[in-house]
């Protein structure tokens, strides 16, 4: 039997997306349609006092300026990410209620033309005057003010986390590392903007929206508006990017609809790229400290992590620091508090890797360190720091891999010819330097029921759908390969149905749970299918598996057979013809265990990074890197080589070169393009291997698969920070690390 | 976007009366930068006169030595042109080193030279800027300034001339030549670049109607040995935070003629003067170089995000001049 799963499958969607026949939500043609434009405020907080609209309706080709005059009331909706399953806005604050201005960008009108280019002239000809206040949007103006929220992350987690003493721990410790770190707002910054297509027929709304999750606009837009869900349905076949960017539902979608509403007419909203930074969230300015404890023999005593970082006017937003970063090793004692500055910005969101890319790179750098003061080489402290539980619970792990991710990752690199000792290698001009980081990503159970219908025609090919998403993870392409080997059909022979709410419940694939929770339901209502023929098949006296044990019965190709005796079978499509059946369906269901499953929960890798530092000039460039990741059972190794491949490459981009730059006097990001906010480009990109072992799990679901969504970013940037230590001796705490934070530690003869 | 009108030009003289016909109007090249910042309403022109058909694309050999680039030949096409190549190796480096393949491919080299800052806030069509809107201010000063000049600057603008190519072409004393309303005329290129003072709307001495036609870079043995050493964040598809051009002929290990430039740190492509009368008959030696780096660099003026421009352009000039000298020596020409 030729194995489905594990086979490196080529993109189901793969044709259409190089062809350019693939449709994106922008792209999709209607009849009568209205292109909007959102006027985002200037300033930063402050009131409306007036909004003249006069010349922009005068402009040509203008349908409709809206103000909040023109906008009904909308609900308040609670912040609560669409992992689980409901309503899940952005933020819980909803512009163009009122005249409050509470962050730049702000939308305070909407004008509405048939075409674009009009769109956006009339929204440079509204005249919005405000009465400003001033604004605080950095950690440096609202240090005085921080406090401590009870949750965080949308309510996912608490603030403040603790197990043991921690203020023993260090005060009994042999050694010490007390480290800070400065964290840029990172933006995610996808590739296809946000873009609401809004349809209104009667009472019923359709909309194609790019998007991570279409049962969390479909949801969403019906709590804000009091709709009820039946009445609106959201189409999304493709996504040109999303990062986490899109995984809640922003204001804009909504705005989208009540601007068709409005106008009555079909109404396209397209972000603007610069409107990008003030549409959907960001990861937040961050300053992270970690206080590490250690004995002579490298073991942890304590863990002490703390944070402080930005968040909007609305939410007690910040991503957690120590999620992972609280369990990757066995210290006896951990503390960690998260404190947040209320300042005048979106609320921040879920960015690549949330959380761990940030918190585990404090802690890892924080540990490099620490292997360097004991003389312990950095793969060995991490050895000898392994914990066979949980520490947080004592639960033992699921399934874990680190061990053989830091060992399989390290040969994989040749770190074991590595000198030690910072400032030795050089190469000419340049001083190399290798780094390595742990990696984790947590799984985690916050998801609702999942569903998927398969249903096989007499023909012998099947098609499977559920109401999941594809965002260029490679998703679809995986529910083919398990639908396919469910039924034992051959992957041609199934054609996955997706992107569409009427389809049956699946979860917005975000948190790296993707592959995990809708692969299950799709194993399921497949399994289903076969089971129920090769049931039938058994108890039919005209089929030649008349009388065998259903268990021992496998389908290959459509054909079932024996295990013992493949001679001895038929095909489905014979069966099916002899009972005059056309096609059979069946409905798969999977519950995620409960929250409080005794088992850790976390994906494990390690991460290696060789990189060269300029002597003279400061700029460091990624040679090679090499990740090894344990994400359970691997469904297809080239998707997730892919995904993995690409969280390395924003790792080494968050290390290096993203960061949004307030400007706190203006209360405007100061640069707000792809021009000014670098992301990598392939001259960037380093030699780059991914090394997959696959661990067993029977606890994440019938197919033991973990993710490998996020974890590809998670330590990469660390192992590149700790390299860059390696390279010059010097340890920069800011990210990006860039020219100036190395200058003064490169010195510089000029004599020499 | 703002609506404009547009027309397309087959000869010179056609293209130059159709914008002095309008007030408002402008040429349109590659359009590489201009139809950005139209998009972004920072410029408002009411009409484009496209003058992509004009006959000015060659790349010919002067008699001396030198070689005349058409104002609209295409900055991939002049990098790889043999005369270019060979002769100036530091204009093709800078080409190469600017922008992306399918920017070079689509943009003119008398656009380059006119094209728009970087700066985030002339950009942005709504900060206080002084040289989008005069008298408003300048928010970089007290704003976000890592990628701004420390030389050339003034109280009313600190943006960065973001030129690759604009650089090299200083250094060679290429001369800039137009034709306008009141005939053709021959710009030193030095001269071309305006340092902003008070009047940072004002980046270079062309009139309304006047069209680079072509730029000449005359002959120079020099040049043969030449190098663009490009300093940036990102491997590719950056500007510069620092550059250096710069051509050098050693002999007898002392420096018998020099042309340096820098990018990314000043107002304008800056000629670098005092280093070149500095290192000029002394050694070819690198406290020489780090001599005349330091006295280049000591009338800078930086604010407290680009203060590393100070430094990091020291350490440039060096390591260009350094492998230049370098190159001289292992090739034992001298």
């Amino acid at each position: 039997m030729t194995a489905v799963i594990g086979r490196e499958a080529v993109r189901v969607d793969g044709r259409e997306k190089v062809t350019g026949s693939a449709r994106y939500s922008g792209e999709i043609a209607l009849p009568g349609l209205a292109y909007a434009e959102i006027v985002g405020a200037l300033v930063a907080r402050g009131r409306i006092t007036s909004i003249d609209t006069r010349a922009a309706e005068n402009a040509g080709g203008v349908a409709a300026v809206l103000t909040r005059r023109d906008l009904p009331a909308v609900n308040r909706v609670p912040l609560v990410p669409s992992l689980m399953g409901g309503p899940a806005p952005g933020e819980t604050f909803f512009p163009m209620q009122d005249d409050e201005v509470h962050y730049a960008g702000q939308p305070v009108a909407i004008v509405v033309a048939d075409s674009l280019e009009q769109a956006r002239y009339a929204a440079s000809l509204v005249e919005v005057s405000y009465a400003g206040a001033p604004s605080v949007t950095t950690i440096g103006q609202g240090r005085g003010d921080a406090y401590e929220p009870e949750k965080i992350f949308g309510g996912f987690m608490p603030a403040r986390s603790r197990r043991g003493d921690a203020r023993d721990g260090l005060a009994s410790a042999d050694l010490g590392v007390d480290a800070t770190f400065r964290f840029a707002p990172n933006h995610h910054n996808a590739l296809e903007p946000m873009t609401t297509t809004a349809v209104w027929e009667d009472d019923r709304l359709t909309l194609y929206d790019s998007c991570q999750g279409i049962k969390a606009v479909q949801l969403t837009v019906a709590a804000l508006l009091g709709m009820s869900p039946s009445r609106i349905r959201v189409l999304t076949r493709y996504v040109g990017g999303a990062f986490g960017s899109k995984a809640m539902v922003w204001p804009h979608v909504t705005l989208a609809a009540l601007a068709a509403r409005h106008v009555r007419r079909p109404v396209r909203l397209t972000v603007s790229r610069a409107q990008m930074f003030t549409s959907y969230g960001h990861r937040e300015e961050q300053e992270q400290r970690v206080r590490l404890g250690a004995r002579r023999d490298g073991a942890l005593t304590a863990i002490r992590h703390d944070k402080i970082s930005v968040t909007s006017p609305f939410d007690d937003w910040a991503e957690p620091a120590f999620c992972a970063a609280s369990q990757l090793y066995a210290a006896p004692a951990f503390e960690g508090v998260h404190r947040l500055v209320r300042g005048n910005t979106m609320t921040p969101t879920f960015t690549r890797g949330p959380g761990e890319a940030a918190g585990v790179f404090s802690l890892e750098c924080a540990m490099d360190e620490l292997a360097g003061r004991l003389g312990i080489d950095p793969v060995e402290l991490r050895m000898r720091n392994l914990s066979d539980v949980d520490p947080n619970t004592g639960h033992p792990w699921s399934s874990s891999g680190f061990a053989e991710c830091l060992r399989r990752g390290a040969e994989r690199f040749g770190w074991d010819a590595r000198d030690p000792r910072p400032g030795r290698e050089r190469e000419g001009d340049q001083l190399i330097g290798t780094g390595m980081a742990a990696a984790a990503y947590p799984v985690a159970f916050f998801m609702r029921t999942q569903r998927a219908r398969a249903r096989l025609y007499a023909d012998g090919t099947a098609v499977v759908g559920t109401a999941a998403q594809e965002f260029g993870t490679g998703m679809t392409t995986v529910l083919t390969q398990v639908a396919a080997d469910a039924l034992g059909l051959g992957l041609d022979d199934v054609r996955l149905d997706y992107g569409d709410t009427d389809l049956p419940t699946a979860g917005s694939p975000v948190g790296s749970n993707g592959a995990m929770m809708v692969s299950a339901a799709v194993h399921y209502a497949a399994a289903a299918v076969r089971d129920r023929l090769v049931a039938l098949a058994a108890g039919d006296p005209a089929s030649p598996l008349h009388g065998a044990d259903p268990a021992w019965i496998t389908v290959d190709g459509g054909r079932m057979a024996l295990a013992d005796d493949p001679g001895a079978g038929e095909s489905y499509g014979e069966l099916m013809e002899r009972h005059l059946m056309g096609d059979t369906e069946a409905l798969g269901t999977w519950d995620p265990p409960p929250l409080d499953t005794p088992y850790g929960l976390l994906t494990f890798g390690a991460q290696f990074a060789r990189v060269a530092v300029d002597a003279d000039l400061g700029t460091v460039r990624v040679r090679h890197m090499v990740g090894a990741f344990a994400p359970g059972r691997v469904l297809n190794p080239r998707t997730a080589r892919s995904q993995l491949m690409g969280g390395m490459l924003w790792g080494m981009s968050q290390a290096l070169l993203e960061g949004t730059h307030m400007d706190a006097g203006l209360g405007r990001w100061a640069n707000a393009s792809l021009g000014d906010y670098l992301v990598p480009v392939n001259a960037d990109a380093p030699e780059v291997d991914v090394e997959l072992i696959e661990v067993d799990d029977d606890v994440t679901g019938p197919l033991g698969v973990k993710g490998v969504g996020e974890i590809g970013q998670v330590g990469s940037g660390a192992a590149i920070a700790n390299a860059v230590h390696h390279a010059t001796g010097h340890r920069v705490h800011e990210l990006p690390i860039t020219v100036e934070d190395l200058l003064p530690a490169l010195e510089w003869e000029a004599g020499r | 976007m703002r609506p404009f009108a547009y027309a397309r030009a087959d000869d010179v003289d056609t293209a130059i009366a159709t914008v002095l016909a309008r007030p408002d109007g402008e040429f349109l090249a590659g359009g590489t930068t201009e139809i950005d910042l139209v998009r972004q309403d920072v410029l408002r022109p009411g009409l484009l006169v496209d003058i992509n058909d004009l006959p000015l694309d060659r790349v010919d050999d002067l008699p001396d030595g030198g070689v005349r680039i058409g104002g609209l030949a295409r900055m991939s096409d002049v990098a790889e042109a043999p005369g270019v190549a060979e002769r100036f190796p530091v204009i093709s480096e800078a080409l190469l080193q600017g922008a992306s393949p399918q920017l070079r491919t689509m943009a003119s080299m008398a656009g380059n030279l006119c094209q728009r800052v970087r700066c985030g806030y002339f950009r942005d069509a709504v900060s206080p800027c002084n040289k989008r809107d005069p008298g408003s201010g300048c928010a970089a000063i007290t704003g976000f300034h890592r990628g701004h000049a420390v030389l050339g600057t003034s109280d009313k603008c600190i943006a960065t001339h973001p030129s690759d190519a604009a650089v090299a072409l200083v250094a060679l004393d290429a001369v800039v030549r137009t034709r306008g309303p009141h005939g053709e005329r021959a710009v030193p290129i030095d001269e071309f670049f305006l340092l902003p003072g008070d009047t940072p709307e004002r980046e270079h001495p062309l009139e309304h109607g006047e069209l680079i036609t072509a730029i000449d870079v005359p002959g120079a043995a020099t040049a043969r040995r030449s190098s663009y050493l490009k300093v940036r964040d990102r491997a590719s598809y950056e500007f510069a935070l620092v550059s250096v051009a710069a051509a050098m002929d050693v002999r007898y290990r002392t420096v018998a003629d020099i042309r340096l430039a820098l990018g990314g740190v000043a107002t304008k492509p800056w000629r670098a003067r005092t280093a070149e009368r500095s290192l000029l008959g002394g050694p070819a030696t690198r406290e020489a170089f780090a001599e005349a780096a330091r006295r280049e660099l000591a009338p800078a003026t930086p604010l407290p995000q680009n203060e590393f421009k100070v430094e990091l352009a020291q350490r440039a000039i060096v390591r260009a001049l350094t492998a230049l000298a370098d190159g001289d020596e292992e090739g034992g020409t001298r």
